[in-house]
């Protein structure tokens, strides 16, 4: 018995332990479970989760279609519409570039939506906003101006919406102007100025004499000021002086009469769009040019094309993607076949651009599983090295800005050409990091996530 | 560059740009001073010559057969407007009549962005004016200085049909009082859809000789269209010889600017507009009576 009781004893105590962590634990676990549920229930953000919510998610690009920089936008659309398809039908290179994405992003078929901004900041917001309210985008792209560009990070950052810039060439869009909801893939002029510079002062040599023409806003001052900075620091280049001209200017005469009388023996010519076309026809028109040698540090898609590879031979630019890269990329390759089936042309730089920024938003969603912008944005601030139709590349974590190659180009003489449109020879293609500032030295500030 | 040299430079520049914005505004000019339509598909008038002779250049290669395919070609389109659409407003508050060709202009615009695209396109000068002139203070371009005598010899045309024939005559009078014009037993409507076609022929007479200098695009008049309007303003509504003379002012203005600083080149274009609004408010030669 005093077995048997102390085996029933043993047995109870036993179950009474079992017993009490039962009872502990049933009024212990369910605030365990409650804690880890609040944590997984993040708090509804932006668009987020109401625009992931239905069968299809939304991107919305507010593109210029009219004005100065249409040319350029309608070619960009082409990139971006290029990549949606391939990401809802699960093409190879995009498999290549974002190998999580099948037939969709996370279940969902992406839609994009674009209207015209006429490359006007007021008018790209307004786009956004009505894309916000009617479709509850979950990304915004667009630019083709860096004003625009500017004025969308602010937007994305304050409706906490993830933009991903168009063609955007101002050393504000991810320096001070930066934010922890805005993304830049494509190149900028500290990016062209480091690359190009070098090959001007060994081809041109030192202590030379250059006029500068400049658009009227943010991406032309930046862009000349880190153009100039080179020049005058590593060359010793003098700016003899430099003509501003409002975006959309149709007659240069006045800015070119006064670099014919500056003494410049160069012209870098900043002017994008069809202001760069109308530029350089006039300075050949005035005869300025061949006399002055003409730089195009930021180059402009269809520039050749428009002005005709008489202007542009000789012509040193740099750019972010020319189509001959396809003999040393198979990705680019197969990228400008894509293109070139689809819309019956090779691809400029802008719709390389648009592909790419939506293959690598493609690649951060998928990887990270899910459409919570604070966990896209970490996604890109792990700063993976990811591939592009250049190479490798990666996002700095600290401005978000891709640290990419910059292509460097010469126009080629028109006897040259191997095709109608074999305008630019590849000179280099320049490794982006030693091209690029320390990440806080434009004054770039991300803000929070929430 | 403040020097003597480049002063008459840019003052010549801005001769060549004051004639051009002269024989657009006339043609915006004379439309407002006889219809009182104020027509805000001038612009896009400008630019479908430009395309018009473009694309008659593409089939003959003749510069000549260009300018006269883009003038025609504008002229009918401004006649068959002014008879299906524009004489419909006459009658109607400002406002419509401002919509309804703001309307058209997006219409011209887009039609010909659909068909062309948004590339630039050029329309070379004959081969004769190809090329720079050495004028001893500063060379030019030789077509730029050739368009200075094709828009002088195209505002004395306009001028000659103007003040020296039967059919100016009415017109004058038409902007002067249409009704009273038409009280004397002369077909004002007819008149009216004349007006129209010479002054939408203006425009695309401008646009297609302007083409050789700033190749053309789809959106090419929009901004002449802010310029012209400003000319217009400075010179008088309704004045013919207040649109030569405000065109170039304007000119002379955006290119002395220039000199100084390009930046405020259309600020002080606009600065001398409020001051001609606030000191005469009818412009230089405009009078109260056409308004």
């Amino acid at each position: 018995m005093p077995l048997d009781n102390q085996k029933h004893a043993t047995i109870s105590r036993r179950t009474l332990l079992h017993t009490g962590a039962g009872f502990l634990g049933s009024a212990v676990l369910p605030w365990f479970s409650l804690e880890a549920s609040a944590a997984d229930e993040k708090a509804a953000i932006g668009t987020w989760p109401a625009g992931s919510e239905g069968q299809t998610v939304y991107i919305g690009a507010a593109v210029p279609l009219t004005g100065a920089y249409a040319a350029q936008g309608a070619d960009e659309l082409k990139g971006w519409q290029l990549a949606v398809e391939h990401i809802n039908n699960g093409h190879d290179l995009m498999k290549a570039l974002a190998p999580k994405v099948d037939k969709g992003l996370l279940g969902k078929k992406v839609e994009l939506l674009s209207a015209d901004s006429a490359a006007k900041p007021n008018q790209g917001v307004e786009l956004e906003q009505n894309f916000i309210n009617q479709n509850k985008i979950i990304l915004m792209t667009g630019s083709t101006s860096s004003a625009v560009a500017v004025a969308l990070n602010k937007f994305a950052q304050r409706e906490k919406i993830l933009y991903v810039a168009g063609i955007s060439g101002s050393n504000d869009t991810t320096g001070k102007d930066c934010v922890r909801y805005g993304f830049r893939q494509n190149f900028y002029g500290q990016t062209a100025a480091n690359a190009i510079g070098p090959i001007l002062v060994k081809t041109y040599g030192k202590g030379k004499k250059a006029a500068f023409m400049t658009p009227d806003y943010t991406y032309g001052h930046t862009v000349t000021k880190s153009v100039n900075d080179y020049l005058t620091s590593q060359g010793g280049w003098e700016m003899v002086t430099d003509q501003v001209s409002p975006l959309g200017t149709q007659d240069f005469s006045q800015y070119l009469t006064n670099i014919a009388n500056s003494g410049a023996e160069f012209i870098v010519n900043v002017n994008w769009g069809r202001d760069a076309v109308l530029s350089i026809q006039q300075a050949k028109q005035f005869g300025l040019t061949p006399g002055m040698k003409m730089v195009v540090p930021y180059q402009i898609p269809f520039l050749a094309k428009e002005v005709g590879p008489e202007l542009t031979a000789g012509v040193f630019a740099a750019t972010d993607f020319w189509w001959t890269l396809q003999d040393k990329y198979p990705l680019a390759k197969q990228f400008v076949d894509a293109f070139q089936q689809k819309f019956g042309y090779r691809p400029e730089w802008g719709a390389e651009n648009a592909y790419i920024s939506f293959a690598h938003w493609a690649r951060m969603v998928s990887t990270a599983g899910s459409f919570y912008p604070p966990d896209v944005i970490k996604q890109y601030e792990k700063g993976e090295t990811i591939p592009s139709l250049v190479g490798d590349v990666h996002y700095r974590p600290e401005d978000h800005q891709c640290v990419r190659p910059v292509v460097l180009v010469q126009g080629k003489d028109p006897k040259d050409m191997k095709s109608d449109d074999d305008y630019w020879n590849v000179v280099e293609v320049v490794d982006g990091a030693p091209l690029m500032q320390k990440p806080d030295e434009f004054g770039c500030n991300l803000g929070s996530y929430t | 560059m403040i020097n003597w040299a480049n002063f008459i430079s840019q003052c010549f520049n801005g001769l060549v740009l004051g004639a051009l914005l002269a024989l657009i505004s006339s043609g915006l000019t004379i439309i407002y001073g006889t219809l009182g339509v104020l027509n805000l598909a001038h612009g896009a008038m400008f630019m479908l010559g430009g395309y018009a002779g473009w694309l008659a250049y593409t089939y003959t290669d003749s510069f000549l057969a260009a300018v006269v395919a883009g003038s025609l070609f504008v002229m009918i389109v401004g006649v068959v407007i002014e008879r299906l659409i524009i004489r419909h407003f006459y009658a109607r508050p400002q406002e419509d009549q401002l919509l309804v060709t703001f309307g058209l202009g997006i219409v011209f615009v887009e039609t010909v962005r659909f068909f062309f695209g948004s590339l630039s396109r050029t329309v070379p000068p004959p081969a004769s004016l190809v090329g720079i002139t050495h004028l001893g203070f500063m060379v030019y371009p030789t077509y730029r200085l050739a368009l200075l005598g094709i828009v002088a010899v195209a505002l004395l045309l306009l001028y000659f049909v103007l003040y020296r024939t039967r059919i100016g005559m009415i017109v004058r009078a038409g902007i002067e009082d249409s009704a009273m014009v038409d009280s004397l037993g002369i077909d004002v409507y007819k008149i009216f859809m004349l007006v129209f076609g010479i002054g939408a022929m203006a425009a695309g007479f401008a646009g297609i000789v302007n083409a050789p200098v700033v190749s053309i695009a789809p959106d090419v008049g929009e901004a002449i269209l802010v310029q012209t309007f400003v000319v217009v303003v400075i010179g008088g509504v309704g004045s013919f010889p207040g649109a030569i003379i405000g065109g170039l002012i304007a000119g002379e203005i955006i290119s002395i600017t220039s000199m100084f600083n390009p930046g405020y080149s259309y600020i002080m274009l606009f600065v001398a507009m409020t001051l001609v609004l606030v000191l005469r408010p009818h412009g230089l030669l405009g009078t109260a009576a056409r308004e």
